[in-house]
C-alpha cells in the first residue's frame, strides 16, 4: 500500500478526454485559487485585476522579472531535492535547514587558509565541503534510524535545530571575524573565489549547479538501476532484503546525498551571495524545501517547476508591496490557496489517468 | 584616515533652519513636479512594536513631506532577495534613494547594489562606510546608548534591590554599547548596583524573552530593560511580575501602565530627511552620519508615574549635560567585568569616538558574558 | 546572597515554572495531532493552525473583552482549518502531508494579514490560578501561578487516553486508523471519522495557539511561534502515539526550554546557544537511549503514511 508517486509510471499518452482534463485541471485549480484570492483582495479594497497584473509583471513579465524569479528559485531547487531523494527510499526528512547552514559554514571556512589560489578549484572545494557537511548531518539521522530505530522525521528536525545552534555558537564565537561588527560572521572568503554571474542570464552560477543536480537526480532516479533499487527499498525493506539489496547502505547513502544537496545550497549561498557565513543563511529555505518537494511529488524536474513558481510569487510579492502597499502576508495567502487547489486538482487528474489505464 | 568627518555644524544649522520636529525641509517645494522616490526595506514586519516600526513611523512622516514618494517592502530577508528588491525599487519604480534599515543588508547587498547603480543613493542603518566603498553610500545610526544611559540613571534611582535585569538579543557592538551605557548610568547613582544581562540569541523570540524576564526577576532584579527587536513581551512580563521596566525602540508605556519608567527611542525621520536633502541637492551622501540626543536622533519616553522627583531631576540634568557636551558616557577610568581597564583614567571617548564602533566588552557591574 | 535573590535555587524553580509555562501549547497541539493521526491521517499543518488560533484568540479577546471567548474563537478557527484539511484529504490520492504544509502557508498568511492591527493593542489575558499561596518566597509564588489551560491540558491527556482505550468511539477511531479495510468491514464511516478527528485536532491546536497569545508570553506578534506547531507534531512520534506520553514529552520539552535563560540567570553565561538547544538535544538523547532496533514506526497507526 505504500506507494511513492515516483514509481508510478509516467503519464504516457493517456487518451482523449482524460489527457485534456489532466492539463485542464491544474489550470482550473489556479483559476479557482485566483478567484478566491480576487475576492480576498477586493474585500481589502484593491482591484483584483490590478493585483493580478502586478503578479504576472513582477514574476514573469520581463527579463528583469525572470532574473528575479530565477534568483529566488535557485536555492529552493536544492532544498527540494534534499527532501525528495530520501522520500524515494520511504524516508521523510524535514531537517534541511540544519544541513544547509552547516554546509554554508563548511563552505565559508574551508578556503580561508588558501588565499590567492586559482578560483575554480577553490569553488569546487567550497561546494564539496558544503556537500560533505550537509551529507554527514543528514546521514546522522538515517544512521540513527537504521541502527537505533529512531524515527528519522523527528530526529532530522531535532538535528536541524541542534545544527543551527552549533552554527550560531561557532559563527558568533570561535569562527567569528572580529571585524564583523553588528552582523557576526566568519572571515570573508577571498572575493575572487565568489561564484560568477552567468553571462546573459544575470543570475549567479549557483543556479546552473542547482539545475544540473536536478537533472542528474532525475536521470539517476528514473533511468538507472540505483533509482530502481532505491524505490524497491522505499516500497518494502523486506522485499528489498529478499532480492539481496543492502537496505542500510541504500537508505544511508540516499540520505547522505540528500543532505549533500542541502549542504551545497548553503555553500552556494555563501559562495555566490553572502561571501561569509552568518545568520542571513537561516531564512527558512530548509522548510521551504519540504513544501517544494511535496508539491512536486518528489520528482526532480517538477521540483524545478515548483521552485520557479514559488520564486516568481516571491518576486511578485515584492512588487505588490511596493505598488499597492499590500502587506507581505497577502502573497502567503495566495500561495496557500494555489498550493491547496493544485494539490487537489493534481490528485483528481492522477485518478482520472489511472481509471483510463484500467 | 581619508574619512571626511561629519560636518556637524552645517548639519546643526540645517536642523535649526528646519525648526523642531516635524521637520519641514525645503526639499520639495522647488521640485514638486518630479517627486523624489524613496524605497525603504525592512527586515521584519512594519508593525512589530519595535525596531522596524520605529523606521515605519519615520517612513510615514517622510511620506507627508511634499515632493516625496515612498515605496516600502517589509520582511525582506538578508539574502539575494534584498538585492532584488532594491533593484526592483530602482528599475521598476524609479527610486533615487534606498533606505536599507537592517544591519544585515550592508554587506554584501548594499555594497553590491551601490556599485551597480552609482546614480542612486543608498543609506543604511548601522553600517560603517570605509574608504574604498562606493561613494553613493551613506551609513547612519543614532546614539541610542545616550538615551539608554538616561534610562539607566532613572533605573538606578528607582531600584530597591540594587539589581537590574536586561534582556538582550545578541552581544553585537551596538547592543553592547547600550547595555554598558545603561549600567554606567545606573552605577553613577550607586556603584553597588549590578546589572544582569541575558542574551536570548536572536532578535525575535517571544517565549524565550518571557522566560529570561522571569529568570531575571527571580534573581532579584526589580527593574527590567529590553534590547530585543520587539520589547513588548519583556515589558508585559515585567509588569505581570510586578516589577519596573525600561523600554527600547519606541514607548511601551501603554503595556505597563504601572511599572514603566522610561525608555530609549529612535527618531529616524531626522537622518531620513538628511539623505533626502542630499539627493535633492545633488550632493554626495553623508558617509558616516551619527548623532544622538542633542541632534534629535534619539529621545527618552516620558517618565512613568512611579519615577520620583529626584530621579527625574537627575535624568533631566544628565540630558542637559549630554547635550551641552559636559558629560561623556564612556569616560575613564572604566573597567570591564573581567577587571581589565578598557578606558584609562583621564580618557574620554565621546559619543562620536570611532573606538566605540567595535566595542566588545561588558563594563564592571554587569553579570554576563560577551 | 541578598534576601530577594534565591541564587542557584532558581534553576530547578525555573525548570519547573518553565515546564508549566512553556509546555501548554505543546500539550494541546500534540494531543490534537495524536487524535488526528490515530485516525490514520497526518496533519502537518498545525503550525499554521496554531498561528491562526493565536491571532483569532487575541483578536476576539481584544474586541469582546473576554479571553475565554478568544480561546473559543481560536478553537473554532482551528476546527475550520481541520475541516478543510479533512475534506480535501478525503479526495482520493490527495497527499495529506502536502496539504498540511500548504495549510501552514495559508494559515500563517491569514494570521499575519488579519493580525496587523492586533500587534499593538493589549487584549485581556487569561487569568492564572495562584497555587503558591503557601509560600512567602515571591519566586515560588510566581512559578506557581498556573494558567487554567495547563490543567485542562493535563485532564485532556487522561481523557483522550480513556476515550481511545475505553470507549466505543475510541475503538472506532483506532480501527479506522489501523486498518481501513477492517473499519469498512465493521461498517464504520471511515471518511466521517477521519474528518472529525482532523477537526478535533485543529480545535486543540487553535487553543494551543491562543495560549501563546493570551497567556504566555501573552501577546500577538508575527514572531510568536518559534516552530511550536511543527515540533508538537514531531513530539507525537516521540510519544509513540500515546496521549500520556505526549503530555510527558511536552512537559519535558517546556522544562528544558527554560534551562537556557535560567542558566544565564545563575551566572553560567557562556555557551548559551547550546544551552538554548537543550530541549532538542535532550529529546534526541532520550530517543536514542530508549529505542532499539525495532522499526521506527512500530507503534504507528497502520494507515498512517508519512511519506508518499
Amino acid at each position: 500500500m505504500s506507494s511513492i508517486s515516483g514509481i508510478e509510471s509516467p503519464p504516457s499518452n493517456p487518451p482523449g478526454t482524460a489527457a485534456q482534463l489532466s492539463v485542464a485541471l491544474p489550470v482550473l485549480a489556479v483559476l479557482l485559487a485566483s478567484a478566491v484570492f480576487a475576492a480576498f483582495v477586493a474585500l481589502y479594497g484593491q482591484n483584483p485585476f490590478t493585483v493580478f497584473g502586478l503578479i504576472v509583471q513582477g514574476g514573469f513579465g520581463s527579463s528583469f522579472a525572470w532574473q528575479d524569479t530565477l534568483s529566488r528559485a535557485a536555492p529552493l531547487i536544492l532544498v527540494g531535492l534534499a527532501v525528495a531523494i530520501p522520500a524515494q527510499a520511504g524516508l521523510v526528512i524535514i531537517g534541511g535547514e540544519g544541513a544547509l547552514v552547516l554546509g554554508g559554514l563548511a563552505g565559508a571556512v574551508v578556503t580561508l587558509p588558501f588565499a590567492g589560489a586559482h578560483a575554480l578549484p577553490m569553488q569546487v572545494i567550497m561546494l564539496v565541503a558544503g556537500a560533505l557537511a550537509g551529507g554527514l548531518w543528514f546521514g546522522l539521522a538515517s544512521l540513527l534510524r537504521q541502527y537505533r530505530g529512531v524515527n528519522e522525521t523527528i530526529s532530522s528536525l531535532l538535528l536541524s535545530y541542534i545544527g543551527i545552534a552549533i552554527f550560531h555558537h561557532l559563527t558568533e564565537g570561535l569562527l567569528r571575524d572580529p571585524a564583523s561588527l553588528d552582523k557576526p560572521s566568519t572571515h570573508p572568503i577571498d572575493p575572487s573565489y565568489m561564484l560568477p554571474v552567468l553571462p546573459g542570464v544575470g543570475v549567479h552560477a549557483g543556479l546552473a549547479v542547482s539545475l544540473a543536480l536536478a537533472i542528474i537526480a532525475h536521470v539517476v532516479l528514473r533511468y538507472t538501476r540505483w533509482g530502481f533499487a532505491l524505490r524497491v527499498v522505499g516500497g518494502s525493506a523486506r522485499v528489498a532484503r529478499m532480492v539481496g539489496l543492502a537496505v542500510n547502505r541504500w537508505v544511508i547513502g540516499a540520505t547522505f546525498v540528500a543532505g549533500g544537496m542541502a549542504g551545497v545550497a548553503g555553500a552556494i549561498e555563501v559562495a555566490a551571495v553572502q561571501g561569509t557565513a552568518n545568520s542571513s543563511l537561516i531564512v527558512g529555505y530548509g522548510y521551504s524545501g519540504i513544501l517544494v518537494a511535496f508539491l512536486a511529488r518528489h520528482q526532480p524536474l517538477a521540483i524545478v517547476a515548483v521552485a520557479l513558481l514559488i520564486g516568481g510569487m516571491q518576486a511578485s510579492a515584492s512588487l505588490l508591496q511596493r505598488r499597492l502597499e499590500l502587506p507581505d502576508a497577502t502573497m502567503l495567502v495566495f500561495q496557500g490557496l494555489i498550493f491547496v487547489c493544485v494539490l487537489v486538482a493534481d490528485a483528481i487528474a492522477q485518478q482520472l489517468r489511472e481509471n483510463t489505464r484500467r | 584616515m581619508t574619512l571626511k568627518p561629519f560636518d556637524r555644524r552645517s548639519f546643526l544649522q540645517m536642523l535649526a533652519a528646519a525648526g523642531s520636529a516635524p521637520f519641514v525641509l525645503d526639499i520639495g517645494a522647488a521640485h514638486a513636479e518630479t517627486p523624489l522616490t524613496v524605497g525603504i526595506l525592512y527586515s521584519g514586519s512594519k508593525q512589530d512594536y519595535g525596531f522596524n516600526q520605529s523606521h515605519a513611523q519615520a517612513a510615514a512622516a517622510l511620506k507627508k513631506q511634499p515632493g516625496i514618494k515612498v515605496i516600502e517592502e517589509e520582511r525582506v530577508p538578508e539574502t539575494i532577495a534584498a538585492q532584488r528588491s532594491m533593484e526592483g525599487m530602482i528599475r521598476q519604480d524609479g527610486a533615487q534613494l534606498i533606505l536599507a534599515t537592517s544591519f544585515g543588508y550592508f554587506k554584501p547587498h548594499v555594497l553590491e547594489m551601490a556599485a551597480k547603480y552609482p546614480d542612486v543613493t543608498f543609506a543604511h542603518t548601522g553600517g560603517v562606510w570605509t574608504a574604498g566603498m562606493p561613494e553613493n553610500i551613506g551609513t547612519f545610526y543614532a546614539y541610542i546608548f545616550e538615551a539608554q544611559y538616561i534610562s539607566g540613571i532613572v533605573a538606578g534611582h528607582m531600584t530597591k534591590s540594587k539589581k537590574l535585569g536586561l534582556v538582550a538579543a545578541k552581544p553585537t557592538p551596538n547592543l553592547l554599547r547600550s547595555i554598558n551605557a545603561f549600567a554606567i548610568g545606573a552605577r553613577s547613582v550607586d556603584p553597588a548596583i549590578q546589572v544582569q544581562v541575558i542574551f536570548t540569541g536572536d532578535w525575535v523570540l517571544p517565549v524565550r524573552e518571557a522566560e529570561a524576564t522571569n529568570t531575571l526577576v527571580d534573581q532579584g532584579a526589580d527593574v527590567i530593560a529590553a534590547q530585543v527587536d520587539s520589547p513588548k513581551v519583556v515589558i508585559e512580563t515585567a509588569e505581570k511580575r510586578g516589577v519596573m521596566s525600561c523600554g527600547y525602540h519606541s514607548s511601551q508605556a501603554e503595556v505597563a501602565p504601572n511599572g514603566y519608567l522610561t525608555g530609549a527611542e529612535w527618531n529616524w525621520i531626522t537622518p531620513y530627511l538628511v539623505y533626502a536633502g542630499s539627493v535633492r541637492g545633488g550632493k554626495k551622501p553623508e558617509h558616516y552620519l551619527r548623532a544622538g540626543i542633542s541632534d534629535h536622533f534619539v529621545k527618552n519616553s516620558p517618565f512613568g508615574k512611579l519615577v520620583t522627583p529626584e530621579a527625574r531631576a537627575a535624568a533631566d540634568k544628565a540630558r542637559a549635560d549630554l547635550i551641552g557636551g559636559t558629560l561623556v558616557v564612556y569616560s575613564g577610568p572604566l573597567k570591564d567585568n573581567k577587571g581589565n581597564v578598557v578606558i584609562p583614567a583621564g580618557v574620554m571617548q565621546s559619543s562620536n569616538d570611532r573606538a566605540l564602533d567595535g566595542i566588545n566588552y561588558l563594563v564592571e557591574g554587569i553579570i554576563g558574558q560577551v | 546572597m541578598d534576601v530577594t535573590s534565591i541564587g542557584w535555587l532558581t534553576l530547578p524553580l525555573a525548570i519547573l515554572g518553565g515546564a508549566i509555562r512553556v509546555s501548554t501549547p505543546f500539550i494541546f497541539v500534540s494531543i490534537g495531532e495524536l487524535i488526528t493521526e490515530k485516525s490514520g491521517r497526518i496533519n502537518l499543518g498545525l503550525e499554521g493552525t496554531l498561528m491562526l488560533g493565536a491571532m483569532a484568540g487575541y483578536g476576539v479577546s481584544y474586541l469582546s473583552g473576554s479571553p475565554w471567548l478568544g480561546v473559543l474563537a481560536a478553537g473554532l478557527a482551528g476546527t475550520a482549518f481541520g475541516l478543510v484539511h479533512g475534506l480535501l484529504c478525503s479526495v482520493k490520492r490527495v497527499n495529506d502531508t502536502a496539504i498540511g504544509i500548504s495549510l501552514i502557508v495559508l494559515g500563517t498568511g491569514l494570521a499575519f494579514f488579519f493580525g496587523k492591527p492586533l500587534i499593538e493593542p493589549k487584549a485581556p489575558a487569561l487569568p492564572s490560578i495562584s497555587l503558591g499561596f503557601w509560600s512567602s518566597v515571591p519566586q515560588v509564588r510566581a512559578a506557581s501561578d498556573v494558567n487554567a489551560l495547563f490543567f485542562v491540558g493535563i485532564l485532556l491527556a487522561f481523557a483522550v487516553y480513556v476515550f481511545l482505550n475505553r470507549t466505543g468511539w475510541g475503538l472506532m477511531l483506532r480501527t479506522v486508523g489501523d486498518s481501513e479495510d477492517a473499519a469498512r468491514a465493521l461498517g464504520f464511516p471511515v471518511l466521517r471519522v477521519r474528518i472529525l478527528a482532523t477537526m478535533a485536532g485543529g480545535f486543540l491546536a487553535g487553543i494551543g495557539g491562543s495560549f501563546l497569545s493570551l497567556s504566555y508570553p501573552g501577546s500577538w506578534s508575527e514572531g510568536l511561534s518559534s516552530g511550536q506547531g511543527i515540533m508538537a507534531v514531531a513530539l507525537v512520534i516521540f510519544a509513540r502515539w500515546r496521549s500520556i506520553n505526549a503530555l510527558g514529552a511536552s512537559l519535558l520539552f517546556g522544562g528544558a526550554g527554560a534551562l537556557g535563560p535560567a542558566l544565564q540567570g545563575v551566572g553560567v553565561t557562556g555557551y548559551y546557544y547550546l544551552f538554548n538547544a537543550a530541549p532538542y538535544i535532550l529529546t534526541l538523547a532520550i530517543m536514542v537511549a530508549s529505542t532499539s532496533r525495532a522499526a521506527p514506526f512500530a507503534d504507528a497507526p497502520g494507515e498512517l503514511k508519512l511519506h508518499r
